[in-house]
């Protein structure tokens, strides 16, 4: 394999042996995005000099014989709806196009304290709205197993990134599967930890109940270590779990003997692609093997999360959106003549039209006289899907999925038919509304494309989910595949 | 004929905590400072913050809903209410919908004779917004400039039931409550700095009719003599439309101080649909009883237990007891007073007359008052002592109020140490007979009064230093 193929465990043995130093790393990675970023464009923004810099920092403790964290001088990629210091954070909205905030997001500054290096920042569907990166503000995002087919979204650019060898690891966030779906799609590992467990301060919010942020990475064994960098209370952030953190290395044990998987039989209905489900169930029958015991359930209110999930968090967006008027910060139209005019053609032009149909939505759901029937009748049904959960949790240790219903599809198939978009979130939203951890593990191409194995598991047990992926991933060729990227 | 009406008022009154730190961050609250300088990322709603709640902001609401009689929910959580202004900068503003902290209180006020119980409906927490400054007026400005430093600032909004009868009752209610307030020493309290702001719902009905009139909000009230004249305006508008057949609709008003009236901002058909929803970002407020208890057993004195303690402790007139309570600064100084001097009434006849005279005629309240209160206790010793006279006193306290001077060095300065030496005033009485032999004449015909200017004489030979009751004697004793 080449460098850039490796794990951030691989280099960092590389990195300790002195075979490699850091800012080899960063120089190799940003070669490789030289040589592909035409081709995926992962990227809106590059930190070239900062990566050097920093990558050279790394070299100078190392020499010192400074003790340096497992993942110093790892090249991570980052969403634009993360803010970083001094480097513009966009959310791929011309709305934001320039805006460079004055603080780093939580998460940023733990990766940042432990010395990985920001490559840059990465494509995703506006505000975190869409299921393929189709809905950015500046370009589409190209998948690296196939340039014809998009990458998944809203996290696009990060999952592109990794898979394509433009980063080692990166960041995303998941409010409907926007990790998942997209870890999916470009065959990387991607893993949406519970509701709390990371905090979301500088995370630009989409839907604050639903959003939290995740790692993608090459294998299991490098998720355990961005979740030990990324988790952890907050005091910034109200919502964040208050819990003592483990090591999630510890949890990297290829046994699951014993361990009860459930497979809901909602997660493998009809809408599910006949290839993928084949890959599932091969997936299952190799658990099977490894003396995991796997059942058929049922979680009965499967049907309702997609509908309560677009009243919930379009209610949201369209309050934390309301911010973007031209006062303050942001794009402003030139030749507004009074204040409604500003806010309307500001908001009008700034924003893309994904943006605008939830931001309708959401309105719509709030207003006086729909608010019972929709926007609170959709938090009673969210509180069912969670009784769902909790009522499988009693019976099993994880339950087992798809990711997404398809392998990656074609740029452009569904841009006219946002519920067909829609529908790509239908086996991963019910997590977001629950709170609950998923992780999405590639098992085998179809067709040549990946497809993704969604675990689910009970609030704050990331550890038994990377307890049964990896033990996959040591008896599988799994994470070991990488793509070709064509012309 | 022309009916007979009863007005029905109930008041919001925001008051701004006086915390060192915002609700939801940790910029400063000060007053003043230059414009922005007071915000952070998080209080100006940058992309990605999050709001925190400060728990002395909590402590502040509690305090101050238990001073009025509430009863503190120990469950509790933030609602965001949406509204476009660019003072707001997330362009909504976080407070609390249908679960507020604290619900079911009451204060008590007296107008005239009449003791009256005004229900207090809820109090419940919310952010302030910032301001905008434009060129000249609103209308007409080419631009507005926004100033962040006062958003984030923590608000107790306090909603009245509708039981205040008058505008009478409801300055009194407002009174009382900034007086309550202001003694469990969570906000200032201040109407002119806009520390305290209050919105007043009135409507009128027809003697008799159970159901309420149609309302009309007012706004932009900002003294205790603009929401009385606003209100006393708007009742009698509301019954000259419903006297000349019209109907009151129903409105949000705003009072011009200038013109003296209340002028329509909006109708119901333009009433904002705030889209209150509970705010995702923080979790809901969860209060122990046991804390609940601390503060309620930790809250001071306040102004009804106050004033009941001068009347038994003190002696003093109701009044006297109401009108020193009223304010606490007032009150505080007072019990400043009473440590080094032990007349009660004495010190409230200052207190209530010259120095209230003195404060209004210069437009300063008690705490900026240069006289300290163990300087007015030596002023009311001198005079007990004899060594200035009540007349010279007022001089003296005068002084003291310009210039904050010991009165022992403005007696001394001055010389106005009163004359009781009986001899100085028996040649001054001599003296004073002497010259006026028609009034002398006039008391031994037994016309009494006249003594009164043959003593105004002496006091102004004297320049009024003169021991008032000797030269009253020594006369009496020499026109006999």
């Amino acid at each position: 394999m080449e460098l850039f193929q490796l794990t951030a465990h691989q280099l960092q043995q590389m990195l300790l042996k002195k075979d490699i130093s850091a800012l080899d790393i960063t120089e190799v990675v940003f070669k490789r995005i030289e040589q592909v970023e035409d081709k995926v464009k992962s990227y809106l923004t590059l930190t070239r000099d900062q990566a050097e810099a920093k990558a050279r920092q790394v070299d100078k403790k190392i020499a010192a014989g400074e003790p340096i964290g497992p993942l110093a001088g790892i090249p991570i990629a980052i969403k634009d709806n993360l803010c970083t210091e001094g480097v513009r954070t966009t959310c791929a909205s011309k709305i934001l196009q320039d805006f460079i905030p004055p603080y780093s997001a939580t998460s940023v500054q733990r990766v940042q304290a432990a010395d990985m290096v920001l490559v840059g920042k990465t494509n995703l569907d506006e505000f975190a709205m869409g299921s393929s990166t189709e809905n950015s503000g500046f370009h589409l995002t190209h998948n690296p197993w196939d340039i014809g087919r998009v990458p998944g979204g809203s996290s696009g650019g990060s999952a592109a990134a990794v898979a394509a060898g433009e980063a080692i690891v990166s960041l995303g966030s998941d409010t409907g599967g926007s990790i998942r779906q997209p870890a999916a799609f470009c065959g990387v590992v991607g893993m949406k930890p519970t509701y709390g467990a990371v905090s979301r301060y500088g995370l630009v919010a989409y839907a604050s109940s639903l959003d939290q942020i995740g790692p993608f990475t090459r294998d299991v064994t490098d998720m355990a270590q961005v979740l030990n960098v990324i988790c952890g209370h907050d005091p910034m952030d109200s919502t964040s779990a208050n819990i003592k953190q483990p090591d999630y290395t510890q949890y990297l044990i290829n046994d699951i003997k014993g361990m009860k998987i459930g497979v809901p039989r909602e997660y493998m209905a009809d809408g599910i692609d006949h290839p993928v489900k084949e890959k599932i169930n091969a997936a299952i029958e190799k658990l099977t093997e490894l003396g995991a015991f796997v059942e058929e359930t049922s979680l009965p209110h499967t049907d309702y999360a997609m509908p309560a999930y677009y009243l919930i968090a379009t209610a949201e967006a369209s309050s934390n959106l309301a911010r973007y008027d031209g006062v303050r910060y942001g794009y402003r139209v030139k030749d507004a003549h009074d204040l409604v005019d500003m806010f309307m053609r500001s908001r009008s032009q700034g924003f893309g039209d994904e943006v605008k149909r939830r931001i309708m939505l959401g309105t719509y759901s709030l207003s006086a006289g729909y608010y019972d029937a929709y926007y609170l009748k959709a938090l009673k049904v969210r509180t069912l899907i969670k009784q769902d959960f909790d009522q499988a949790f009693t019976k099993y240790d994880a339950l087992l999925s798809p990711t997404s219903p398809s392998t990656a599809f074609k740029i452009g198939a569904m841009v006219n038919d946002p519920i067909q978009m829609y529908l790509q979130d239908v086996c991963t939203i019910p997590v977001n509304l629950a709170g609950i951890p998923a992780l999405s593990l590639p098992c085998g191409l179809a067709n040549d494309l990946p497809v993704g194995l969604q675990l689910m598991g009970k609030a704050f047990a990331e550890g038994t989910l990377l307890r049964i992926a990896y033990t996959l991933e040591q008896n599988s060729d799994y994470t070991r595949l990488r793509p070709v990227i064509g012309g | 004929m022309t009916k007979t009406y009863e007005t029905v008022i109930g008041i919001e009154v925001h008051v701004e905590l006086k915390t060192n730190t915002k609700i939801f961050c940790n910029s400063t609250t000060e007053f003043g400072g230059e414009p922005n300088h007071h915000a952070c990322p998080v209080c100006l709603g940058l992309p990605g913050t999050l709001p925190v709640l400060n728990k002395k902001v909590v402590e502040y609401a509690v305090r101050a809903a238990l001073a009025l009689n509430c009863q503190v929910a120990s469950f509790s959580k933030f609602d965001r209410k949406n509204y476009y202004y660019p003072d707001l900068p997330k362009n909504y503003q976080i407070s609390q919908y249908d679960l507020p902290i604290a619900e079911h209180g009451y204060l008590d006020i007296k107008v005239g004779d009449q003791e009256k119980r005004i229900g207090i409906t809820r109090l419940h927490l919310e952010e302030d917004a910032g301001k905008l400054v434009h060129q000249g007026n609103i209308v007409t400005t080419p631009y507005s400039l926004v100033d962040y430093n006062r958003t984030g600032v923590p608000l107790i909004e306090i909603v009245s039931e509708p039981d205040l009868r008058s505008s009478e009752e409801a300055r009194a209610y407002v009174e009382k409550l900034k007086a309550i307030i202001q003694y469990t020493g969570v906000s200032d309290c201040r109407m002119e700095e806009g520390s305290l702001r209050c919105d007043v719902n009135v409507s009128v009905r027809p003697v008799g009719q159970r159901e309420f009139g149609t309302k009309a909000e007012i706004k932009n009230l900002n003294s205790f003599r603009a929401l009385q004249r606003a209100l006393e305006f708007e009742v009698e508008r509301q019954i000259k439309v419903l006297n000349s057949g019209g109907k009151v609709i129903q409105e949000t008003r705003t009072w011009d101080e200038a013109k003296g009236m209340t002028i329509s901002m909006r109708s119901k058909e333009q009433a904002h649909d705030y889209r209150y929803f509970p705010d995702p970002d923080l979790v809901p407020l969860v209060l122990d009883h046991q804390w609940i208890d601390f503060i309620r057993e930790s809250l001071p004195e306040l102004p009804d237990q106050r004033r009941t303690r001068y009347m038994q402790a003190y002696g003093l007139p109701e009044y006297d007891a109401s009108v020193l309570t009223l304010t606490k600064e007032m009150s505080d100084y007072f019990e400043e007073v009473i440590k080094y001097y032990d007349h009660p009434k004495v010190i409230s006849n200052w207190l209530m007359g010259d120095l209230s005279r003195l404060l209004n005629a210069s437009g300063i309240d008690i705490t900026q008052c240069k006289i300290k209160p163990a300087r007015l206790a030596e002023m009311l010793k001198l005079m007990d002592q004899g060594t200035i006279s009540g007349k010279i006193a007022k001089t003296v306290f005068e002084e003291m109020f310009n210039s904050g001077k010991d009165p022992a060095v403005i007696v001394q300065e001055k010389g106005l140490v009163q004359i009781s030496d009986a001899g100085a005033i028996a040649s001054v009485v001599a003296e004073v007979i002497a010259a006026n032999p028609k009034s002398v004449q006039d008391y031994q015909a037994g016309k009494t009064q006249a003594i009164g200017f043959l003593v105004g004489q002496v006091m102004k030979a004297t320049r009024g230093k003169a021991n008032p009751e000797l030269v009253n004697r020594i006369l009496l004793e020499k026109l006999s």
